[in-house]
């Protein structure tokens, strides 16, 4: 049997916007934290995401903390990229190779809507690298097939909003209403302002270790996945140009839940907390069919029940989300792990969801790159 | 002069200044994709022949855009969907013609327009883009 991943030692830098720190100071931050946590051990390799770094950021916030020689790699799957360096550290230790490995992420967002390389320019050119436009496609199709409204994607926005209030590494911690989320500006029709989450910046980190206890009452990793899209949707994270009938093609995000649920040997029905990707309401919604949570259609009675809030049955983002947070894209996944640690620990503090043992977190964007952690204790 | 297409291979300009947006066909795989590569997307086949597609399409989705995004320097807003292809059935995303989305609806019946832009080097070129039909 291999080994089993424990999670040593977790840190973060807020996420928010900081115009006088560059990714090495948050990197250090978040870093320095998380090894101090684990009693500062001996690490093997470092893997670190980041999707707009630029060469060799981990290596310049191990180099701040003299902290060199070992192996390490930087690791880019867009949103995912956190995840991505999860999935690589603990295959590594499962597999011998290394016993203690040190995995962060570290990003600056370029403000306004996000300008990728992954576009050609003649895709800018007209007007076809509109980020937010895709996600409000998607939603559009979204609240066609499941039966939703608006109203159901400001539910969502003043759910996680609420929870981020408790957050103190959120960018947003202020409550919101419907009403105000309804009336903020359209970007994209139905998508309205406050339905976005803002790209922004932060830094976060995690000591993974091979545990040969079983009886530590540390937080396991149990499996952190990551996959690709297969061809054909025209609105998937892969932006394609064109598509054919979608009926039969199974998201990233599904295939990466089904390969952790299976990794972890547990099904979404053992899930007590989840972390999701809420880039925009729409998205949030999408996954909880794409992770198994509910049945397609079924989102409108999860919201109305409360099973996604604090306090209900199956609490999503209760560290407010992204939407609250803001998404530094390489440092996004592990800050979702981070949530689910404390989580897990039992010190989340007014945002606690009581007797969490089982948490899921999930990542998806550009690529397509999508994954999902189940962490557990 | 004419404006240059905003990219080589996306679509063929008739004598009367219609186009013809050009993709692929694989027989082995039975899809059509745009724009046009030299393998077929959905399953890795070699024999893509060149087609010209269908013109006319249904609205499958659609939005507009309110902010000029990065690299862009056409009239704002302006629409933006996925429409349908009547013969092919292959869904392309797309400029619309219309940047009010009120005024669409699912299923609309749409046909394909050139479409000129503006750039940011001041130029301007032809790109494609689909207009609702009057029923």
């Amino acid at each position: 049997m291999s080994a089993r991943v424990e999670i040593a030692g977790v840190g973060i830098h807020p996420f928010g916007r900081f115009d006088g720190l560059t990714n090495t100071d948050m990197g250090v931050h978040a870093v320095r934290a998380a090894l101090t946590e684990a009693g500062d051990p001996r690490f093997d390799a470092a893997f670190c995401g980041t999707a707009y770094g630029g060469v060799a950021s981990g290596h310049k916030v191990l180099g701040a903390l003299a902290r060199t020689g070992m192996p390490i790699v930087d690791v880019e799957a867009g949103c995912a990229s956190g995840g991505a360096a999860l999935q690589l550290a603990a295959g590594a230790i499962r597999a011998g190779q290394y016993d203690c490995v040190l995995v962060f992420g570290v990003e600056k967002m370029p403000k306004g809507i996000i300008r990728s390389s992954f576009f050609e320019p003649w895709r800018e050119e007209a007007g076809l690298a509109a980020t937010p436009a895709y996600f409000a496609l998607r939603a559009q199709r979204l609240l066609r097939e499941a039966g939703l409204t608006k109203e159901h994607l400001a539910e969502v926005v003043v759910k996680n909003r609420r929870h981020g209030v408790h957050n103190p590494n959120a960018m947003f911690r202020k409550e919101v209403t419907a009403e105000a989320v309804l009336a903020s500006r359209v970007v994209c029709e139905p998508l309205h302002l406050w339905m976005l989450c803002s790209p922004n910046e932060g830094a976060a980190a995690v000591v993974l270790r091979s545990a040969t206890d079983s009886s530590a009452g540390s937080v396991t990793l149990a499996s952190a996945r990551l996959r690709s899209h297969l061809p054909g949707s025209v609105l998937g994270e892969a932006t394609p140009l064109s598509g054919i009938d979608d009926s039969g093609i199974t998201p990233p995000s599904t295939l990466a839940a089904r390969d952790a649920y299976d990794e972890a040997g547990i099904g979404p029905a053992d899930v007590d907390v989840v972390e999701c990707q809420d880039t925009d309401a729409a998205r949030e919604l999408l996954a909880y069919q794409e992770l198994g949570l509910c049945e397609p259609g079924e989102q409108a009675k999860l919201l109305a029940s409360g099973t996604t809030t604090i306090g209900g049955a199956l609490p999503v983002n209760p560290s407010g989300g992204l939407l609250s947070k803001g998404e530094p894209l390489g440092a996004s996944a592990l800050g979702q792990v981070i949530e689910l640690v404390h989580q897990l620990r039992g010190v989340a503090g007014s945002r606690q969801v009581e007797g969490a043992r089982v948490g899921l977190a999930h990542t998806v964007g550009r690529g397509a790159n999508a994954c999902c952690v189940v962490v557990t204790r | 002069m004419a404006a240059r297409a905003i990219t080589d291979g996306l679509f063929v300009t008739h004598d009367d200044g219609t186009i013809s947006l050009v993709g692929g066909y694989s027989p082995s795989s039975g899809h059509f994709h745009f724009p046009l590569l030299d393998s077929c997307p959905y399953t890795g086949a070699t024999d893509v022949e060149t087609v010209t597609l269908s013109a006319d399409a249904t609205l499958w989705a659609w939005t507009a855009v309110t902010a000029a995004p990065p690299g862009y320097a056409g009239p704002v807003p302006f629409g933006f969907g996925v429409v349908e292809l009547e013969s092919e059935g292959l869904r392309v995303i797309t400029r619309l013609t219309e940047p009010d989305p009120g005024r669409l609806v699912f299923g609309q019946r749409m046909r394909l327009v050139a479409d000129t832009l503006s750039l940011e080097t001041g130029d301007t070129a032809i790109t494609w883009a689909f207009e609702p039909v009057a029923p």
